[in-house]
């Protein structure tokens, strides 16, 4: 028993990936907004005058690299080997902190130009899009220190691996998202 | 210091507690409820009792009860908003009426939210309660506490749409989509769209839970044998539903965010200016808005078709049929929406798509009364009470269709839009489809609850009651609205001659007013006379499922023993292979017999249940008191009710004893009393 917990089985893991389907209906509710209102800058700045790519590509590497980690971080639970899960998920942690540092940042900088969420529709679509994936990264983090804290705390059992592969479900969810992000509104904004 | 009190009372002020008479009246008979409540439980010393057998329950049984107590409620604050509707216009030719035109908003905004989110919902989220995990021959829900979670979400919801009454005053007088621009913060500057609002944030989200929770359960926890196509129909059309609530929810909450974002943030999705686009909110709502009707009647189509099917004494006919015919109505519903606003302009190949699709839900509904009449034909039909609500539906079923079809059509539609017509079409649906099933499969399902059948003479009365008095009420609204009245109309000329069809429409309430204190004279006398009705056999209509099976009430574990299933009427099935004596199908109804039990003490096995936990009425207290902040803008409030919600849930993810073991010995013990009870 001790060596395999089928976390694929486990019927919370089940109702978490249906969790995962309207929670992608939500962000489809927000790309499709921003997509109508993308060219509803009225007069204000568009993206591609907005966005600064060499950072956001910063930011997507960052993520990307932590889903690897966080994947890492799984691997060494199933194994049993607390200490370099928790090291994992602390690299996690770190890039997901540089992710949302450097979000907050271009965020900080849009205002500063007066690039607000009330200049236009746009950025009001812009902000409530990368911002809800943003909002979704911060309680992603919040879940990893209490996963940590899990490892610790409570014995590796099937309703804690479960728990974690969970965490770990949603952290990839994110990733996924953000691709599209990094797509639509910023690959696209850049290029049109 | 006028910064601190904005600070610690955000908008609150003075002005928002009560002043005006219906606020005042409605503060005070709610504080006078309270009062009568909390006594009579201190005097009976029951306060435990509700807190450790109730509230606090995760068996699914109690929480079907809770939710239908709860929409029961909710009922009759959206029947006085119907009356006061219905009087106002009945009065207002050439006059004002007693009613302001803006309170007349308010109340026809209440009334539509309240009756669609939950009443209807919250019946039918009570029965799938009852009904679905012993159906399909579980002991449970896959999320007992996401369930407890769910219902208390939803409650929170339903105390946040009346809490105006009490701190504020105003509630949206929007219409119960609350469309942009109207409920933006420039033309509404209230908080009523805000209460509006985060009601359905908070109810929505116990709906979306609740349907995670229910597909999980159909999906994973059904019997050993009970393939997908053996599941009763009414499991079929509610996982359908469920389905739809788990895809249409979701853009609810995210329309509804958006629209509280332009009002909080000063964001422009949809307001006038900077870009915004109002049409996008028209589709975005009405995305989750023609779902929702779905949600609405397809879990009522199924169990019409249980009824049938045990009143004709006959298997369903087109088993197979009916689960396409569902399906289908569940895929085409997300292909319809924007058949609520033709005249958007959208231009002509737009509209005839959205009209074709709209038009080709006639086929699988059409497929679903033709088998349910097909059904009936040569069965030995008996008429009770749940029969006659099935037969009224298919007759309201039936011009509720047509005149559905009729208006698919843009070019038709075009002259009845936003019509008393459209009013009177969606009521015979929402009435005639959904209310009436809900009727129906209360009374049919009663007995499995209460463990006594409802006086079936008293219930035929609220019926005929209830259908004249639907009849009188809504055919005069289908004239009207060929006549050229708008809907929310709060006055007119009398010049129109419309008067006395309004007036015809209120006589029809008072009838269905009179069929309601039927209805709770029935439950009265029934109560009273259930010495007489005691349903023993825990099969009252001779029964063709597994719900059947069990006692009436069940025990709290449902079955004692997993049952194996072979075929689609299990129970039927069981009956006629003899497994348990003392039963013929058909032959002598009602049954007096109690099923002798062919188990052994030895195949009696521990049993795993779900504990109490008080932690769904924390996290629903913690998210209402964040709703409330956040409609009046208290900041620190909403900040102490985000962080409770966080902590709540942080700490039940750490619980790994959410269940207990019901050992063996205690199940055989149970059950050997149960039967004891019945026979002696």
């Amino acid at each position: 028993m001790e060596e395999n917990i089928k976390v694929e089985d486990d019927i919370k893991v089940f109702g978490f990936w249906i969790y995962l389907m309207t929670d992608l209906i939500i962000f489809a509710v927000l790309f499709a907004c921003f997509i109508v209102l993308r060219n509803s800058t009225f007069g204000g700045p568009s993206g591609h005058e907005l966005f600064r790519m060499s950072s956001v590509l910063i930011e997507t590497l960052a993520l990307l690299t932590s889903s690897f980690t966080c994947s890492l971080a799984m691997f060494e639970i199933q194994q049993k080997r607390k200490n370099m899960a928790t090291f994992w998920f602390a690299v996690t942690f770190a890039l997901g902190m540089v992710f949302l540092f450097i979000e907050f940042s271009e965020f900080s900088e849009l205002m500063d130009k007066g690039a607000n969420w009330q200049r236009s529709a746009f950025l009001s679509a812009f902000f409530t899009l990368v911002g809800t994936h943003g909002l979704h990264i911060s309680v992603g983090l919040l879940w990893i220190i209490i996963a940590i804290f899990r490892v610790w705390l409570r014995p590796l059992s099937a309703f804690n691996v479960c728990n974690i592969f969970r965490l770990v479900l949603f952290w990839h969810f994110l990733d996924l998202v953000w691709i599209f992000i990094f797509t639509v509104v910023y690959g696209t904004g850049h290029l049109l | 210091m006028e910064n601190m009190e904005k600070f610690i009372f955000g908008k609150l002020t003075l002005d928002a507690l009560p002043h005006l008479w219906y606020t005042i009246g409605a503060t005070a008979s709610i504080l006078l409820m309270g009062i009568v409540f909390a006594i009579i439980l201190t005097k009976t010393k029951l306060w435990g009792w509700l807190w450790h057998e109730w509230l606090t329950s995760t068996d699914p049984k109690k929480i079907g009860t809770m939710y239908l107590i709860f929409a029961a409620l909710m009922f009759f604050r959206g029947l006085i908003d119907a009356g006061m509707i219905w009087i106002q216009q009945a009065m207002a030719a050439d006059s004002t009426g007693y009613l302001s035109a803006d309170h007349f908003q308010q109340i026809f905004t209440s009334h539509g939210d309240i009756m669609v989110f939950f009443v209807t919902m919250g019946i039918f989220f009570g029965l799938m309660n009852w009904i679905i995990p012993l159906q399909i021959g579980a002991r449970d829900l896959a999320y007992p506490f996401v369930n407890s979670l769910g219902f208390w979400l939803t409650v929170a919801g339903g105390i946040l749409i009346n809490l105006f009454f009490v701190v504020g005053g105003d509630f949206a007088n929007t219409g119960w989509l609350a469309p942009a621009p109207l409920s933006e913060l420039e033309f509404n500057p209230g908080v009523g769209v805000d209460y509006l609002i985060w009601s359905l944030q908070l109810s929505g989200l116990g709906s979306l839970l609740a349907g995670i929770n229910f597909i999980v359960t159909i999906i994973k926890e059904r019997a050993p044998g009970m393939t997908l196509m053996k599941m009763p129909l009414f499991v079929w059309t509610s996982l359908c539903g469920m389905l739809l609530i788990i895809t249409a929810f979701p853009v609810l909450t995210a329309t509804t965010l958006l629209l509280w974002l332009d009002r909080f943030f000063g964001m422009h999705f949809f307001t006038t200016g900077f870009g915004g686009n109002q049409m996008m909110y028209f589709n975005l709502i009405w995305m989750w808005g023609h779902p929702e009707v779905y949600i609405l009647v397809l879990p009522a189509f199924g169990l019409y078709s249980e009824i049938v099917a045990t009143f004709s004494q006959k298997k369903i006919a087109g088993y197979t049929s009916m689960v396409i015919a569902a399906l289908s109505i569940t895929a085409l519903s997300y292909l319809v929406w924007l058949h609520h606003f033709f005249t958007m302009g959208a231009g002509a190949d737009v509209n005839s798509f959205f009209g074709i699709v709209t038009m080709l839900i006639a086929i699988p509904s059409g497929v679903q009364v033709f088998n349910w009449i097909l059904t009936m034909y040569k069965g030995k039909v008996i008429f009770a009470s749940p029969m006659y609500w099935f037969m009224g539906f298919v007759a309201t079923f039936m011009l509720g269709g047509m005149t559905g079809v009729f208006m698919a059509s843009p070019p038709a539609d075009f002259q009845v839009h936003n019509s008393l017509f459209l009013i009177a079409h969606f009521h015979t649906m929402i009435v005639g489809v959904a209310l009436f099933g809900s009727f129906a499969g209360i009374t049919y399902w009663f007995p499995k609850i209460m463990g006594f059948t409802l006086n079936e003479r008293l219930g035929k009365y609220a019926f005929w009651l209830w259908l004249i008095g639907f009849f009188v009420s809504f055919i005069p609204l289908y004239l009207l609205g060929f006549k050229g009245a708008t809907r929310r109309l709060d006055h007119y000329a009398a010049s129109t001659d419309w008067q006395p069809l309004y007036i015809t429409a209120a006589i029809g309430f008072i009838i269905i007013t009179c069929g309601i204190l039927m209805q709770i004279y029935q439950l009265i006398v029934s109560i009273k006379e259930r010495k007489l009705h005691l349903d023993t056999t825990g099969d009252p209509w001779n029964g063709r499922t597994l719900e059947w099976s069990t006692t009436s009430p069940p025990p709290h574990y449902n079955f004692a023993v997993i049952p194996t299933v072979s075929g689609r009427d299990p129970f039927w099935e069981m009956k006629l292979q003899g497994v348990q004596k003392g039963r013929r199908p058909g032959k002598d109804y009602p049954q007096k017999n109690y099923p002798e039990k062919e188990y052994s003490e030895k195949e009696y096995k521990d049993i795993l249940l779900p504990k109490n936990t008080a932690m769904g009425i924390y996290i629903s207290a913690f998210a209402f008191v964040f709703g409330f902040a956040v409609v009046w803008h208290i900041l620190w409030l909403a900040t102490i009710g985000l962080v409770g919600t966080i902590v709540c849930v942080i700490i039940i993810s750490f619980d790994e004893h959410r269940e207990y073991i019901l050992p063996a010995a205690e199940v055989a013990q149970n059950e050997a009393s149960i039967k004891s009870l019945v026979q002696g």
